[in-house]
């Protein structure tokens, strides 16, 4: 099981702001390891986010995304107290559910 | 900066390339991760499957980041755009082995605008690209000078 994210939202007017930062490895496929094999490719894939329940966010990313990604949006309408979830699905098929509140 | 009509012409007919390559033109918005899209490898691949509407350069479109990366492996992106009815939003980078990085969908709920960190091989032009409701293609450019590659080993 991956290591959990860090999810911080936070209001700024009448949107919050959304700041996720999430483990993972984020292997290119191009890479070789010392006996020159190329090292398989392991990058998330999906990430979608929740508002109270309510899918507000979905993004595709590709190999190129840096290791340990991080990922900034902003939701509107959302307000301090309110539920954000995010859930990312990589392509070895593991995925990683995390919550947070908005603050 | 000053562009000449030549320049703009290329730089645009450069993107068709790239787009037209990783299959969101002229349609878009697929459901399922786009592997296609994602395993574009290289200019000489995408220039042939030029197609769909011109992408054109412009100022509704943003793309942020530093003028020099000291560490390829760690870039700081972001991509917005200030144009009604944006559907998706792109990152990609020119010279990555697979040039695109990120598609953000945008809807109602969540503003066009988008942070995360990319990896560069080198130093390339990178491009926000949106990606509108009617099909047009818009986008904007920056040079990101990377002093230390991020994608060898």
């Amino acid at each position: 099981m991956a290591d959990p994210m860090r999810i911080r939202a936070q209001v700024a007017g009448d949107k919050a702001t959304v700041r996720v930062l999430m483990s993972h490895e984020m292997e290119t496929g191009q890479r070789k390891d010392s006996a020159g094999k190329t090292i398989p490719a392991w990058f998330i894939k999906d990430v979608t986010a929740t508002h109270n329940g309510k899918q507000v966010l979905a993004v595709q990313w590709g190999p190129s995304i840096a290791k340990n990604p991080f990922l900034q949006f902003n939701v509107k309408g959302a307000k301090a107290g309110d539920k954000i979830a995010v859930t990312w699905v990589d392509n070895k098929g593991e995925k990683r559910t995390d919550e947070a509140t908005v603050a | 900066m000053m562009q000449t009509r030549r320049q703009a012409l290329e730089r645009s007919a450069a993107l068709a390339g790239l787009l037209g390559g990783i299959g969101l033109l002229p349609q878009a918005a697929q459901a399922a991760w786009n592997a296609a899209a994602f395993e574009a490898k290289s200019l000489a691949d995408v220039a042939k499957a030029l197609g769909g509407s011109a992408p054109a350069a412009s100022g509704a479109v943003t793309v942020t980041g530093p003028d020099i990366a000291e560490n390829g492996a760690v870039v700081p992106v972001g991509c917005a755009s200030t144009l009604a009815g944006v559907k998706q939003l792109m990152i990609l980078v020119e010279k990555n082995p697979n040039v695109l990085a990120a598609v953000f969908d945008v809807n109602d709920a969540v503003e066009a605008s988008f942070n995360t960190r990319v990896k560069m091989g080198q130093s390339s032009n990178v491009y926000a690209v949106a990606l509108t409701a009617d099909n047009k293609v818009h986008f904007a450019q920056k040079e990101i000078k990377v002093t230390l590659g991020g994608c060898g080993g």
